[in-house]
């Protein structure tokens, strides 16, 4: 009969509306400010820098090649070398940046920078309430507000700091490998060294008087 | 005590009355009605506009406005100050007058909306001896000034020189002559049982009980059909879903009221929700008691309370069936109106003839509901005819 379907159609959005009261699944809303969801590994917004241990300043991976800085497409990173160096985590003496500059209002989150690096210093963030009142000042991310520990980063995206945490302990493994060999090399030279002079020690009354050797080594 | 509680508004007026000169106290007593019904009216009206987004919102099981409340501080009230920076909003917005329009026209129309509305309360009865004008003719008034919207919106659709607004207007025009019919004929039957147009003589009648139960004109067989015909018109009337065609904006932008902007536009809704309410106010008056108690035992709450309760529950209902139905098309809109309601309004009108002269016993409730009963399924079949509701086929779509 006519009206039927109405009273039907009717009878949904009563158990809609007083269902909405009742039960919170209904409610598909997050209620911004005050909840959040939670995010999916994925995310991406700004670039920051990575360090290692618990001071940040010496614990900066960057080295200040610069190679972010040049292939950044909107050039929104403004680096200075430094004039001395320090030892980074394999104990090498490297450069470090003295300024390094992300202006966020030119970033476009590319992550070109993140790519190219090859020191595994430079990382993509996921904050993203990063509104200010300041548009210039507020906006230019300057070394100490980009510095974050490595913590941070292996919680906020597990995978990818596995990752980059394989790739430097096999850096470092390397080097202490090299440094190894080299250190086992010098041994063996030294000790060959030490049997030639002592042959040639050996000989000395034999032979005629004779320059003396140069210096072992 | 409670007496006192029910006609404290009218002591008031007394009251405040009796220190004039008895040649000013109509003047000034009609000034301070009118004050009443200007800020009670558009009070509720701020009200609703928030519940109605309230409302649709939990229906589509969203929260809805639920932010604003006391400014500078931290209480929110569920969202129920959001009307005030609609408000500031609306007031503060340009103002733009299309520079093709009728200018006087375009600026008159929301004018000659809001004053026809604003009348049409002067008769309805609020509570207890709360009529501001009591009115022999309270009923006729009503609709004859109810007709002047009508002007209104093709003043504004034409003024504003813009196809949308003509469109809107146009359907407005045929909707609203449409539905004037069953709504005036569904008012008739209350007019021929009980005998007057004045609304305050009609609430009286029905403030009567036998076993506790009150004579609303609702819970007869006449007066329900009256009632369901009534409140459809009204919906029709007042432009709501599921007859908003006049302003569809998925079709025609805003209607009538597309070249409308800042606080124009804002009257322009005012109006209609004004005329909503009042529209309304009457069908309480004619079919729901007015402001009587359906049961004796709480005629103790002030007459008052009762109208407001009434009017809000119905306001709801509108809210939720504009949360339910779709829009209809112009032909089914149509079809509905003049083939449906007019024949349904008018066997009411003999329906209405017959419960007066019958006997009061059971075979006037059983001869009245068996005829509406009929008619009303014979009617509905006839408007579902031919209307292949089954399956829809598509023909190049798939």
């Amino acid at each position: 009969m006519l009206g039927e379907q109405i009273i039907k159609g009717m009878a949904v959005t009563a158990r809609n509306f007083f269902g909405s009261y009742v039960s919170k699944e209904r409610l598909t809303t997050v209620q911004y400010p005050e909840e959040h969801l939670a995010q999916k590994e994925n995310t991406r917004q700004f670039p920051f820098l990575v360090y290692d241990g618990d001071d940040w300043e010496k614990g900066l991976r960057c080295v200040a090649c610069q190679i972010c800085e040049k292939e950044c497409p909107p050039k929104c990173i403004y680096i200075v070398k430094s004039k001395d160096k320090k030892p980074d985590y394999k104990g090498q003496p490297q450069l470090y940046p003295a300024t390094f500059d992300i202006d966020i209002s030119v970033c476009m989150s590319c992550q070109i920078c993140v790519e190219v690096c090859p020191f595994e210093s430079i990382k993509m963030d996921t904050k993203f309430e990063l509104s200010t009142a300041d548009r210039f000042g507020g906006l230019l991310l300057t070394k100490d507000k980009l510095a974050k520990p490595n913590s941070y980063y292996q919680e906020m995206h597990p995978h990818d700091a596995a990752d980059s945490d394989a790739v430097i302990a096999a850096e470092k493994a390397k080097a202490e490998a090299k440094a190894k060999a080299a250190a086992e090399a010098k041994v063996k030279a030294d000790a060959e060294a030490k049997a030639k002079a002592a042959a040639a020690a050996a000989a000395a009354p034999i032979a005629a008087p004779a320059p003396t050797p140069p210096p072992a080594k | 005590m409670f007496d006192k509680l029910d006609q404290i508004f009218v002591t008031a007026l007394h009251w405040l009355t009796g220190f004039l000169p008895a040649a000013l106290q109509p003047v000034v007593s009609t000034l301070i009605c009118i004050a009443f019904v200007m800020s009670v009216f558009p009070g509720v009206f701020a009200l609703t506009t928030v519940l109605e987004r309230k409302i649709l919102g939990r229906i589509q099981n969203r929260y809805g406005p639920n932010r604003v409340g006391i400014p500078f501080t931290k209480i929110r009230l569920c969202g129920f100050g959001q009307f005030i920076p609609d408000g500031i909003k609306s007031l503060t917005k340009e103002d733009i007058v299309p520079r093709a329009a009728d200018k006087v026209v375009h600026f008159l129309a929301p004018v000659v909306m809001l004053i026809p509305v604003l009348l049409s309360y002067s008769v309805l009865p609020f509570g207890k001896n709360m009529t501001i004008t009591d009115y022999d003719a309270g009923l006729l008034f009503f609709f004859a000034v109810g007709g002047a919207v009508e002007v209104s919106v093709f003043m504004a659709g034409w003024s504003s020189r813009n196809k949308y607004s003509l469109l809107g207007a146009m359907r407005a025009i045929a909707q609203m002559v449409s539905y004037e019919i069953p709504l005036i004929l569904s008012a008739v039957t209350v007019v021929m049982v009980v005998g007057s147009l004045n609304l305050s003589q009609i609430v009286a009648h029905q403030n009567q009980y036998t076993y506790g139960i009150a004579h609303w004109h609702v819970f007869t067989p006449w007066g329900l059909v009256g009632f369901v015909l009534f409140f459809i018109a009204s919906l029709a009337e007042s432009n709501r879903t599921p007859f908003d065609l006049p302003e569809a904006e998925s079709e025609i932008i805003a209607g009538y009221f597309t070249e409308y902007s800042g606080f124009k536009f804002a009257l322009f809704f005012l109006g209609e929700y004004l005329g909503m309410f009042a529209i309304i106010g009457l069908g309480i008056t004619l079919f729901l008691g007015g402001w009587t108690s359906p049961v004796s035992f709480l005629t103790w709450i002030p007459s008052y309370v009762w109208f407001l309760s009434k009017l809000m529950t119905i306001v709801f209902v509108f809210i939720w069936i504009r949360g339910t139905l779709p829009r209809l098309r112009m032909d089914q809109l149509m079809n509905f109106a003049w083939k449906f309601m007019l024949p349904l309004a008018l066997i009411n009108i003999l329906v209405a003839g017959i419960w007066h002269y019958m006997a009061a016993d059971w075979q006037r409730w059983l001869v009245c509901s068996a005829i509406i009963f009929g008619a009303y399924a014979i009617l509905g079949r006839g408007l579902m005819q031919n209307q292949n509701f089954g399956k829809r086929i598509y023909r190049y779509a798939e």
